[in-house]
């Protein structure tokens, strides 16, 4: 991937990320925050190749740690919004 | 799996993301929308695994695990009024994974030839935004949890410090552009540290909300930064749809206090403006009231609006506030609840709050909507909620919160005020509300004084 690609994705993105939400209620502006910030954690998709590359033992460690923490914030981040908008429609 | 399926998988995973968001941003949809982001997550790290690079599945193996089980038990163990705290914890997670993701790709590409210009630019933001990140959630996550102090300290030391920070964050990042080595690489990442830092620490508990935004902006903006290392598309998209929805939340928190998101990162409230003094608004003025003159008035009342504020968390009174609200509906008063977008600590904090005490949230009413309706309101009872009552704001262009959007609760009937003390909120300046002809002080813990209410209410 180029240089340009790969910015092009990055500003298209961004101006999509802006439309998505533009329009969210302030009751969903926590569990849209969690939500969001367990999508995040995609990191852990580079953390994996990293990890498992077995490159040096410096990149292997790296890409543990780094596996670890995106995975607490993947999980933790998903079920945590999970049970908060299980509160939200509780009574509806 | 061969590298265009690979892709083919990413490229699934990002429409999973983008529709798991648009779903989050609708009440109807929210859930199935944090489902699709889960599920879009899952094909993207199943496709991972499928690498031909990825020789040892054992350290793999081990960290899913770990982090699952760390993760699970957060997630599921927190209470609700511990989700601040928690939120900022798991974006600084996101930052330190970014963080570490980076420095290990920088080192495997270091070990094979040169740099070329993108990985290494790449690197240095992934670094920097990574490091601020990690340190800042962490700082926000000890003001939170109250592990050190939640207030305000303006410091003028800090911020020349903070400057100086920031600069020489940017002077080792060409520095590591220019010259691709590892020492660079370790330099920049402990002086990003501190400065995450020292970025947070001045800042007090009210601007939280602009914080754990701009934060969780942050943590997407080091994953695409991340993905520019590692050319991978899936971590540009995604991180930067995260970047992007967190920056907006930054703006709609910001624009809530009437202030740039500069002058809460660089500033102080104190910075501008002439308080009132105290003794001046207040002498001889105060009215304070009881328990059961208050539910006299309830009883007579068609309309009441409870206004929370921070205080209602920290007194854990959201269930007596659920109490109070079905004993008055029971009577066919009609009860709605006014929320100011930046009450409490973390954007939609009051909400969830009231969520989790069972209150619909068709009741709970944005400030815009609400403000019209408080001169045929009978009683406003405010929880907890200081500044973002302050008529001041609206009056006194000379006040340090001038311009800010408040609650006009004051142009209700008869206002009731649950507060310990006197004492002012977070912008350090005293409240003419209190002191006003139709305002009630009811002294005494947030969620003792609504038992009292609902009680006396009971033996009417």
């Amino acid at each position: 991937m180029t240089f340009v690609v790969a910015l092009t994705l990055f500003v298209l993105a961004v101006f999509l990320g802006v439309e998505l939400i533009s329009k969210v209620p302030p009751t969903l502006h926590t569990p849209l925050m969690s939500g969001s910030n367990a999508i995040s954690g995609i990191t852990l998709v580079g953390a994996l190749t990293s990890a498992g590359a077995g490159h040096s033992t410096l990149t292997t460690v790296l890409g543990f740690g780094a596996v670890t923490l995106a995975t607490i914030n993947v999980v933790g981040g998903f079920l945590v919004t999970h049970r908060m908008l299980g509160m939200f429609s509780r009574k509806r | 799996m061969s590298d265009d399926l690979i892709q083919l998988g990413y490229l699934a995973a990002a429409v999973l993301f983008i529709l798991g968001l648009r779903g989050l941003a609708r009440p109807r949809t929210a859930v199935r929308g944090n489902q699709l982001g889960a599920l879009g997550m899952l094909v993207a790290v199943v496709v991972t695994l499928t690498d031909q690079q990825i020789i040892g599945y054992g350290t793999l193996a081990a960290g899913l695990a770990v982090g699952a089980v760390i993760g699970g038990l957060l997630a599921t163990r927190v209470q609700m009024t511990g989700m601040p705290q928690l939120v900022a914890l798991f974006n600084g997670f996101g930052g330190a994974a970014s963080l570490l993701v980076a420095a290990a790709g920088f080192v495997e590409v270091l070990d094979v030839d040169d740099p070329d210009t993108q990985t290494s630019v790449a690197t240095a933001a992934a670094l920097a935004i990574g490091a601020v990140t990690l340190t800042g959630s962490l700082v926000a996550f000890a003001k939170l949890q109250e592990l050190v102090g939640g207030g305000a300290v303006p410091s003028p030391v800090l911020r020349v410090t903070n400057i100086a920070l920031t600069l020489a964050v940017v002077g080792l990042g060409i520095g590591l552009v220019a010259d691709p080595a590892r020492w660079w690489m370790w330099a920049l990442m402990a002086v990003a540290l501190v400065l995450g830092i020292t970025l947070v620490t001045p800042i007090g508990g009210a601007d939280m909300p602009v914080v754990i935004a701009l934060l969780n902006s942050l943590s997407g903006l080091a994953a695409a930064a991340a993905g520019f290392i590692l050319d991978n598309s899936l971590l540009i998209i995604a991180g930067s749809l995260v970047g992007a929805s967190g920056f907006l939340l930054t703006g709609i928190m910001c624009r809530a206090m009437n202030r740039t998101l500069t002058n809460v990162l660089f500033g102080s409230i104190e910075a501008g403006g002439v308080a009132a003094d105290a003794d001046e608004v207040y002498a001889g003025r105060v009215t304070s009231s009881t328990a059961d003159d208050v539910a006299l008035l309830l009883e007579t009342a068609d309309r009441v609006a409870m206004i929370p504020g921070y205080g209602m968390a920290v007194a854990q009174a959201q269930h007596a506030v659920r109490d109070l609200t079905r004993a008055l509906e029971e009577r066919d008063v009609e009860v709605v609840f006014g929320i100011h977008p930046v009450a409490g600590r973390m954007p939609g904090h009051m909400n969830v709050l009231l969520a989790e005490a069972e209150i619909p949230y068709e009741q709970l009413l944005e400030m815009d909507t609400i403000n019209p309706t408080f001169d045929r309101t009978d009683v406003v009872i405010v929880i907890g909620a200081n500044d973002v009552v302050n008529p001041e704001a609206r009056e006194n262009p000379e006040s340090p919160i001038a311009g800010m959007p408040i609650l006009d609760v004051d142009r209700a009937r008869t206002v009731v005020v649950v507060k310990r003390s006197l004492s002012p909120g977070f912008a350090g300046i005293p409240n003419p509300l209190f002191a006003a002809d139709n305002t009630l002080m009811l002294f005494g813990d947030g969620r003792g004084a609504v038992e009292d209410m609902t009680k006396a209410l009971a033996e009417l």
